[in-house]
């Protein structure tokens, strides 16, 4: 391509990342399941920018963060980290690579070693990259009260900590080898909203300062607002929507980023028993039994008002009325409004915004751009 | 499970008036002066300290505070669960108005679960490696019931369902490591509710979960409460759900309750500097974004090295350096008639309002 001479690679690359779990029989020797954890997913992340990635639990956020550092391999796809193609190199070559990328990881108990001390922990990558020297145990202190850890505690285990303290004690780990780029796995779910903040503007002070590129998942869709050039949201492996921060926000175009914006709990008392806390119907999405289609259809409020507003073909699905498209052909992101995408045959676009949607807008506070319900047939 | 052929388009109407119409159900729990140490390099730490609150049958207790300031290690102590060297110096936990924290330890081993459970912050370290999900489940059934092998797994697999694991049949024969995060919190969730107990203690149940998952699981937690009149410890960092679920509140800092009250006075009128400050940091969907987030400035206390009064005073913008909040012994927490309560020597200060914004 011509203009990579001009335009720097993006930081992080992954094209059409896959990656299937096969599962084994267990103990009643069921048939085991193939699990696409991700499927097919493309994503870029530029130097100093910080992508957002929200999404159902079990979608494959994390299995996601940890391609972006081969910590698992993928079964498809490419990773580029500063425009190299490196899903092809060796395991030695990647752990030298790994001091540019580093992870924060959601389970902050489970990645420390309960027998070393959590001084010995925050060194383990400087030591690991050969980088420790006189200035190691001064390094440690420095990141410990960066992210406001007592450096007197270095001595200390994790089961001495309180679970928001462990959290701290990853992102002090992940900041000792100053690395290009950190995905960050719920980094700050664990802590109290003023911790929180003080982290967050720690992260956002770094970034400014050393262009640090982020890949952020969390659940908090304030917390997420805030941090984000770019958000992605992930439902069964897919990415379904990709746009910019006070787009996503303002004119969500996915059913289920709609359905996420309507469940955000707010701390205000009126707020108690006015919101509408679900938009969605059934259970949630199974990786083991990913429905044809839309994934999301069997659960989508959207595909359901358009039906029923008539004008497309339909089809009867267990009790409801569905587009046929949602049942049959499975929609790719596309873009739709400038650089925003989106996997839905229906998008909430401004002009075609459901009730539903203008609604949920009204709720968080957005009023909605233009607001035109559907028309019944 | 059915489901609904039409979203409902319609705003929920607003429930009825919060106010109870009979009398208060009676309390389930109730802690009392719970002083929990620690050995530490200058003699022992207090790590709790004098807390005492109560939980009524079917009501919903929500405890807030500073990450470090002893939320866990409340409920861990009301469990006789604190690991050594730690130890509860004081105080009692009763439930139904019984003493348990004086009982034999067979004894508490057998409330714990059955009549008291907690799911437990850790996801993963809650859960043993080597066994699947399901033979937790039902090894947890089968410690506290008479019940077969083949129906206590089919119990297990409808506990997944309820939790919203999807394709439970199939998922019950899983290993933790090969579930996500929130599916791991999903099966604690399952696992403390196997045995329907009358309190239940949530520590951080859904901080790994999307915020519909989140909200379909306090709905499952609710309508447990409202069948059996469970109640609810939960012990959280989201004030949205406080505000949602929380029929009181405790607010924490340092090892000490500083303030306690119905959700809707300490949400309308918070009392105490710190949780005053403390809602001052909610993140918030409709925020400035180009700012930096508000935090509490200062450092979090080190509780081995607690100054001699008010805990907050080295960040409290009302009561820095006064001499009196430096030095006085910090105050037993007082209040009104409405049950409103904090801790605090400047409660009604004039200007504190000014002073806090
Ligand atoms: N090692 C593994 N073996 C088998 N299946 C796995 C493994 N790791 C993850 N999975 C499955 O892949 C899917 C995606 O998991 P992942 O942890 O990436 O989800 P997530 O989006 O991070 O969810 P959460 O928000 O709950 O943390 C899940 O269905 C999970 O059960
Ligand atoms: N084994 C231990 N030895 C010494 N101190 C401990 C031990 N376990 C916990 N602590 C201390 O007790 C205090 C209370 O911890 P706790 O886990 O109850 O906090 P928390 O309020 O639940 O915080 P979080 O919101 O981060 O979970 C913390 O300051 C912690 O450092
Ligand atoms: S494609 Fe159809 S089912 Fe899928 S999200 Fe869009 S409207 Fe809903
Ligand atoms: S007692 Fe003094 S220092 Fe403590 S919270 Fe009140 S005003 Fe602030
Ligand atoms: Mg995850
Ligand atoms: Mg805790």
């Amino acid at each position: 391509m011509s203009d990579t001479l001009s335009a720097p690679p993006p930081a992080l690359e992954l094209v059409d990342a896959t990656r299937v779990f096969t599962r084994h029989g267990g103990l009643f020797k069921k048939a085991g399941k193939a699990v696409r954890a991700v499927d097919g997913v493309s994503l870029t992340i530029r130097a100093g920018e910080t992508l957002g990635l929200v999404g159902e639990s079990g979608s494959g956020k994390s299995t996601l963060g940890r391609l972006a550092l081969r910590l698992v391999e993928p079964t498809s796809g490419r990773l580029l980290v500063d425009g190299r193609d490196v899903t092809g190199v060796s395991k030695a070559e990647m752990q030298a690579m790994r001091r540019d990328i580093q992870m924060v990881f959601q389970d902050p108990y489970g990645s420390l070693d309960p027998r070393v001390t959590i001084g010995q922990s925050i060194a383990e990558p400087l030591k690991v990259h050969g980088l420790w020297d006189s200035d190691g145990p001064q390094k440690v202190a420095g990141v410990m009260s960066l992210v406001g850890l007592d450096p007197s505690h270095a001595d200390r285990y994790p089961h001495q900590f309180s679970g928001g303290q462990r959290q701290r004690i990853g992102i002090a780990r992940a900041l000792t080898l100053d690395p290009k780029i950190l995905v960050l796995d719920e980094p700050v779910s664990a802590l109290d909203v003023s911790i929180q903040a003080q982290i967050i503007n720690l992260l956002q002070r770094i970034q400014r300062e050393r262009g640090l590129s982020y890949l952020f998942i969390a659940h908090d869709l304030a917390v997420v607002r805030h941090v984000s050039h770019r958000i992605a949201v992930m439902y069964l492996g897919k990415v379904v929507e990709m746009a910019e921060r006070d787009n996503l926000y303002r004119r969500p175009l996915h059913p289920y980023t709609v359905s996420l914006l309507a469940a955000v709990p707010i701390a205000d008392v009126r707020m108690r028993n006015r919101r509408r806390t679900s938009v969605t119907m059934g259970e949630i999405g199974s990786a083991t039994n990913v429905p044809p289609g839309c994934r999301f259809h069997p659960r989508c409020y959207r595909a359901r008002l358009v039906a029923a507003a008539g004008g497309v073909p339909t089809e009867r699905s267990g009790d409801a009325l569905l587009p046929r498209a949602c049942l049959i052909d499975q929609p790719a992101l596309k873009a739709c409004g400038g650089t925003d995408q989106v996997a839905c045959h229906f998008p909430e676009t401004p002009e075609t915004r459901s009730e539903v949607a203008t609604a949920v807008l009204q709720d968080i506070g957005y009023p909605p751009i233009r607001p035109i319900p559907l028309q019944s047939a | 499970m059915p489901n609904k052929a039409m979203p409902n388009l319609h705003p929920v109407a607003p429930a009825a008036p919060v106010a109870p119409a009979t009398a208060p159900r009676p309390v389930a729990l109730e802690l009392r002066d719970l002083t929990t140490v620690f050995p530490g390099d200058d003699g022992p730490v207090t790590v709790i300290d004098g807390v005492s609150l109560a939980v009524r049958a079917g009501g919903t207790l929500a405890v807030v505070g500073e990450s470090g300031s002893g939320k866990s290690m409340t409920f861990l102590s009301a469990l006789g669960l604190v690991a050594a060297p730690g130890r509860v110096r004081r105080g009692e936990v009763r439930i139904d108005g019984a003493d348990i924290l004086h009982q034999p330890p067979e004894r508490l081993r057998r409330l714990r679960g059955a009549v008291i459970s907690m799911i437990f912050q850790d996801p993963l370290t809650a859960l043993n490696p080597v066994f699947t999900i399901g033979e937790q489940i039902v090894e947890v059934l089968r410690a506290h019931q008479r019940i077969g092998r083949a129906a206590a797994r089919a119990r297990a697999i409808e506990l997944l369902a309820r939790v919203q694991i999807p394709d439970p049949a199939r998922r019950v024969d899983d290993y933790p490591h090969q579930l996500s995060g929130g599916q791991r919190q999903r099966v604690l969730i399952a696992m403390a509710i196997a045995l329907s107990p009358k309190i239940l203690i949530a520590d951080e149940p859904t901080t790994a979960l999307d915020v519909t998952v989140q909200a379909q699981i306090l709905d499952l937690l609710a309508d447990l409460q409202a069948e059996t009149g469970m109640a609810l410890v939960l012990i959280t960092h989201d004030l949205g759900l406080v505000a949602r679920y929380a029929d009181d509140v405790a607010v924490m800092y340092a090892g000490r309750l500083v303030e306690t009250g119905s959700m809707e006075e300490v949400f309308t009128k918070p009392r105490h500097p710190y949780t005053r400050a403390l809602f001052r940091s909610i993140p918030r969907l409709d925020g400035p974004v180009d700012e930096e987030l508000p935090a509490i400035e200062g450092q979090p206390p080190n509780v081995a090295r607690l100054p001699p009064g008010c805990a907050f005073e080295p960040r409290c913008t009302v009561g820095r350096g006064r001499a009196d909040c430096c030095t006085r012994r910090p105050l037993p927490l007082a209040g009104d008639r409405s049950g409103h309560r904090s801790a605090c020597f400047h409660e009604d200060l004039p200007d504190r309002k000014e002073a806090i914004r």
